[in-house]
């Protein structure tokens, strides 16, 4: 142990967290992390001198010295990797030489992609079901593949009853408090719904399946450890974010509506007005986001939270306005379900944008009970009337779904 | 029939089982499988599979 700047934090008897907060990070790769993010990484002092994960490579040094703070360095013993992406093994081919560790886990495809982003490190995979032992307490490793990549895995270590849950459960939230009870549970509850919608809803099915299997791997869990955001250390918070998990992959359709449009002389401007103001008539809560002002990761949270979402846009060169385009892509791959959807937009002459968003729409299996509508240059009157009161209509359908 | 495994994300293809979430009936061969078939846990495509060893 040695005097450090940065230093490590005690979580358990035998596990301090020596990882990072990047404070100021807001594009994660195309994620509007508008508070900031953590790389959690954590350093297990047993017989086996053990470290769970590691940072992005920018915080290496400041996590070599959090580690430092407990332990020479050189006494890491085993290294784990639950996740190979970059935020979490950036740091591990500085550490690995650094510290030259007897053995590197991961799971069987995570060692392969180790090897592919940073060549060989004689990575050791292991699998659900495998456990090795590291003194006092013995790792065991459960396979979450595709949760959120091919190689995620999961480790629990049983003398202090921790799961290290990867990207599972986490949210980018940086702060200098550890634990999720130091926070207010608002503003938990909406990055960790920004995470999932973002990050993992495209797994839904996957994330309730692994929930259904928890119990029976009966492992007695006292804290849960993600690589991102604050900690779980009690019972209640524990369950807390389980059920919001279950909540958010069962994807129930909610009485609330997105409209979300682009618009070049505010003509689709004046449309989506209209017809979220038809919605709102209905009783139904409406958001209302301009793409030019919105990311597209923000409007994602809102798709995954609205049981109406409604998509404007105008036509640019015979195709929807790019912005639209590139949102419609995003929101497609990330597959959300139960929805009612609509489709509009507005033209000067060949009015095609509408008609391909509703075919978007249609690819993602939005149920659309309303034919898009798309007016010319300006929208009359009667054509304002006639949104909003599509707007009402398919507010009172998901009032009725919603039942 | 051959069994298939995804190259990516280790899925295997079980012709008798088939992928029913998807369409696909028990007994199809791989090779019998659509061209837009893609693998049902991390979706790659059919050229992204290799027969098992």
């Amino acid at each position: 142990m040695k005097e450090t700047v940065f230093g490590a934090v005690r979580i358990s008897e035998h596990v301090w967290w020596v990882g990072a907060a990047d404070w100021n990070v807001r594009n994660f790769h195309g994620y509007l992390t508008d508070r900031g993010s953590s790389y959690n990484a954590f350093l297990i002092v047993d017989e086996k001198v053990t470290l769970i994960d590691a940072v992005k490579a920018p915080f290496t040094k400041e996590m070599l010295d959090r580690v430092a703070s407990v332990i020479d360095p050189e006494k890491i013993d085993y290294i784990v990797s639950n996740h190979s992406e970059p935020d979490h093994s950036g740091g591990l081919p500085e550490v690995i030489a650094a510290v030259k560790p007897e053995k590197v886990f991961a799971s069987v495809i995570g060692a392969k992609t180790l090897a592919a982003y940073y060549g060989e490190l004689n990575v050791t995979p292991v699998k659900t079901g495998d456990t090795i032992s590291i003194g006092s307490g013995n790792l065991a490793f459960v396979d979450t593949k595709m949760l959120h990549w091919p190689d995620s895995m999961v480790t629990y270590y049983d003398a202090d009853k921790l799961l290290f849950s990867q990207d599972a459960f986490g949210m980018h939230l940086a702060g200098s408090m550890m634990w999720a009870d130091e926070y207010d549970k608002s503003l938990l509850e909406y990055e960790a719904r920004k995470y999932f919608a973002n990050i993992i809803n495209l797994q839904a099915p996957k994330v309730l399946a692994l929930l259904d299997s928890l119990p029976g791997l009966g492992l007695d869990i006292q804290m849960v450890l993600p690589d991102h955001g604050p900690m779980w250390r009690t019972q209640e918070d524990i369950a807390w974010i389980l059920s919001l998990y279950r909540d958010f992959a069962e994807q129930k359709p909610r009485p609330r509506a997105l409209v979300a449009y682009a618009t070049m002389w505010h003509s689709t401007g004046i449309l989506a007005t209209a017809f979220a103001e038809g919605v709102r008539s209905a009783g139904v809560e409406v958001h209302l986001a301009d793409l030019a002002e919105n990311d597209r990761s923000s409007i994602m949270t809102h798709v995954a939270y609205s049981g109406l979402i409604a998509f404007g846009a105008p036509t640019m060169n015979n195709q929807m306005f790019p912005a639209m385009a590139d949102t419609l892509c995003y929101v497609k791959g990330l597959k959300p379900q139960n929805k009612l959807g609509f489709a509009f937009g507005s033209c000067g002459w060949s009015g095609e944008g509408a008609k391909q968003i509703s075919a978007e729409l249609e690819a993602m299996g939005v149920e659309q009970p309303e034919k898009f509508i798309q007016v010319k240059y300006m929208p009359t009157a009667d054509e304002l009337t006639a949104i909003r009161d599509c707007g009402k209509r398919l507010a009172e359908q998901l009032l009725e779904k919603c039942k | 029939m051959k069994k298939y495994v995804c190259n990516i994300c280790g899925y295997v293809y079980d012709p008798e089982v088939g992928d029913p979430a998807n369409g696909i009936a028990a007994g199809t061969p791989f090779e019998e499988l659509p061209d837009d078939w893609c693998c049902p846990d991390c979706g790659v495509g059919k050229d992204d599979f290799a027969p098992e060893e």
